[in-house]
């Protein structure tokens, strides 16, 4: 298992500058009951940002804030400023952002067609390809830096739901990173899978942390540490505390925050 | 203490299994008994009995068909009926007076003349003109339909039995069992069952008219229904809020699909009829009716498939920045389609042995021309079984029986439809 060589090969300062994802003081609403309050972090410009913290803290629920999938939730309500690259969230066209952001889920989703189809949909839909030709080698591309080229090349006809699920996972990765996004949030990506396939992902989100900008969440410890530049600890919907994930799992500033690392609440 | 209560939930399990088995079989038997009955009553429609005569063509007859001036070559009944006495005295010999005339007549279809009369037209528009009068024969060897009367006499003698059927005099039977004696009668497939349409007279009775009623009467009420009901359950389950408004439209369409088959009559009746002016007793308005009958049942069924679809899908296509109604459409449409077409072949179904609504609309009356368009007046299987079953004559039961088997067969049909298209879209989405 290689770990991304995150603190030596370029000054952590240097990445700071530009923050890719900023909020400040956003509030989210599920129809009375506040799930965020007052929620500001900041992720930085191609890094990975794990966001940590226990069941029901409104991980899931931020993360669905940045590509506005919290607005075909009914009843849901967000407030406050979320910019990428300067720009609000919120006068954005959410389909058009959608295209921006990649997404890769807890459960293993792809289409119920075939391996092919399922990349090369987005590809289609917002036409970034002029001819079959482009379509395949961006399916191609995909596939090879979702680490699955090798293991369906030869099936890519056949269905996407024949595949195993850190196949399946994989294959959600490829589909996401075909449209070239500038962002790729996952939200337990790898919460259904086996050591194996876990391993092979957390190489692939530090392959791709290089072109990428990543937000992950993830009940792991040892995941956040391993994949992780910076570390968002949220609890009851609340930003407790945030920083490099060094600092965060060996100097925690609150006590909140060691308490849930070492286990003792969550 | 716990051996003993293992051994009584093994004896409990065992129960129940018997209990199913039993049900089973019961549910077996009957439908056993049920299909003995039916096709035991529907047999005898499917065969009749034909007599065969050599019927001469009068002279100036003959000489119109071979000049070929297709106009001419027409006969009258009274005609056709003249050269059908002629045959049967031939074959049966007997007097001339008008008694033993009569008699000889009424072994055959009271329609014998009129096929007569037909046929001949047939050959004068068809075919004469390429022929050259010398190959025009001067009597030809035709087929026709026994009188109900004679046909029940046959049947009854060769089961062996003898029955006094008060219809036929001493004089008639001797005369069929001298016909039968010479070989002239045949029991033949009663294709006219299949290619003709409703009659007074239970031989030339068919199904025709009423197969193309209900087939019209089908494709309008999909055609309809189907679109309307899978656009409503779209709306209703991907796009509509959830709000006052769209739960009341819910509690409706759940209501509506339990009414009571005649309400949808009455309603077809005061709005289509009355109001909108359609015609009566059209394919059209029937199904319009049956469509308004089985929308509900394609909304309530197409709305479940949508939401057996998983959630994952439509985030999967949203968060690729697919549009709102491109995921509806592209995923979670086609994912839904087998349990919709499910849905809306058994609502097909349904409204295909449906009756009630449709004795409200007219569709009852006895019309003997099949539908050419769904404007034209016409009948359906259900109704047709209907009118047949309550005839005194039996041998409009038996034509009932083998409605029932036809309207069976395509129930049959449309399931095994149903199981098909499922099983190529299930391979469609294994590909
Ligand atoms: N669709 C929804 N409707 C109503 N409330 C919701 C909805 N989704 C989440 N919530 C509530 O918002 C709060 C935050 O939920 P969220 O899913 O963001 O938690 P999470 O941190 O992702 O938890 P987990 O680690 O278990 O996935 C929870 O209290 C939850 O009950
Ligand atoms: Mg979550």
């Amino acid at each position: 298992m290689t770990t991304p060589d995150k603190h030596t090969d370029k000054p952590a300062a240097a990445k700071r500058q530009r923050a890719k994802i900023r909020a400040r003081a956003v509030n989210v609403y599920y129809g009375d009951k506040q799930a965020l309050f007052q929620v500001a972090l900041e992720v930085p410009h191609k890094q990975v940002t794990a966001l940590i913290g226990p069941s029901g803290c409104g991980k899931s629920t931020f993360l669905r804030c940045i590509n506005r999938m919290n607005d075909v939730i009914e009843g849901c309500r967000v407030e406050g400023e979320l910019t990428i690259d300067g720009e609000n969230v919120a006068t954005l066209d959410p389909v058009a952002l959608r295209a921006r952001i990649g997404m890769v889920f807890q459960k293993p989703n792809p289409f119920p067609k075939s391996i092919y189809d399922n990349v090369a949909y987005g590809v289609r839909i917002h036409a970034l390809a002029q001819n079959r030709k482009e379509t395949d080698e961006i399916v191609r591309q995909s596939l090879a830096r979702a680490g699955l080229e090798q293991e369906v090349a030869s099936r890519l006809n056949d269905s996407a739901t024949a595949l195993s699920g850190g196949q399946q996972q994989r294959l959600c990765i490829a589909r996401a990173i075909a449209l070239q996004p500038d962002i790729i949030l996952m939200d337990e990506p790898c919460s259904s899978l086996d050591p194996i396939a876990t391993a092979r992902i957390e190489n692939l989100i530090a392959e791709l942390s290089q072109n990428y900008t990543i937000v992950i969440v993830t009940h792991s410890m040892q995941q956040a540490a391993r994949v992780s530049h910076r570390t968002v600890f949220f609890h009851l919907g609340r930003v407790v505390e945030s920083g490099e994930t060094t600092q965060i799992f060996t100097t925690p500033r609150r006590k909140q925050t060691e308490r849930y690392i070492t286990g003792r609440i969550g | 203490m716990k051996e003993s209560r293992l051994r009584r939930r093994y004896r409990a399990e065992r129960r129940y299994r018997f209990y199913g088995k039993a049900a089973i079989a019961f549910a077996v038997c009957f439908l056993f008994f049920f299909f003995v009955a039916i096709v035991s009553r529907a047999l005898p429609a499917f065969s009749q009995h034909e007599v065969l005569l050599r019927v001469a063509l009068p002279d100036n007859l003959l000489k119109n068909l071979s000049t070929a001036e297709g106009e001419d070559a027409n006969i009258s009944e009274g005609a056709a009926r003249r050269m059908l006495d002629a045959a049967l005295a031939q074959e049966l010999g007997g007097g001339g007076s008008a008694h033993e005339r009569r008699a000889r007549r009424a072994l055959l279809t009271p329609l014998a003349a009129l096929d007569l009369k037909r046929r001949v037209e047939n050959l004068s528009a068809s075919s004469v003109s390429s022929l050259s009068p010398s190959l025009l024969l001067p009597s030809w060897s035709l087929s026709f339909a026994l009188s109900s009367s004679s046909e029940r006499f046959l049947r009854a003698q060769s089961g062996g039995e003898q029955v006094a059927d008060p219809a036929l005099s001493d004089m008639q039977r001797d005369m069929l069992t001298a016909l039968d004696a010479k070989g002239l009668v045949a029991k033949r497939f009663n294709l006219a069952f299949f290619t003709r349409s409703d009659s007074r007279v239970p031989s030339a009775a068919g199904i025709r008219g009423a197969l193309l009623g209900s087939l019209w009467a089908l494709l309008i009420a999909f055609l309809l229904a189907f679109p309307l009901g899978v656009l409503t359950a779209v709306h209703l389950e991907e796009f509509a809020p959830r709000n006052r408004l769209s739960a009341l439209i819910e509690v409706a369409i759940y209501n509506l699909a339990a009414v009571p088959s005649i309400v949808f009559g009455l309603l077809g009746l005061v709005v289509f009829l009355n109001w909108w002016q359609l015609p009566r007793s059209a394919p059209l308005t029937g199904g319009m009716v049956l469509a308004l009958m089985t929308l509900p049942i394609v909304v309530v069924t197409a709305r479940s498939a949508l939401k057996a679809v998983p959630e994952g899908i439509r985030n999967a296509g949203l968060a690729l920045g697919a549009s709102h109604s491109q995921t509806v459409l592209h995923h979670v449409l086609p994912q839904a389609m087998p349990g919709i077409l499910t849905g809306a072949i058994i609502g097909m179904a349904r409204a295909l042995g449906e009756t009630a609504p449709l004795l409200m609309i007219g569709m009852v009356a006895f019309i003997a021309q099949a539908p050419a368009t769904p404007l034209d007046p016409a009948t359906t299987l259900p109704v047709q079984i209907f009118l047949w079953a309550d005839h005194p004559d039996p041998a409009f039961s038996s034509r009932a029986a083998a409605a029932i088997l036809v309207m069976l067969c395509f129930l049959v049909a449309m399931n095994a439809a149903a199981v098909l298209l499922r099983q190529a879209f299930e391979r469609k989405r294994q590909r």
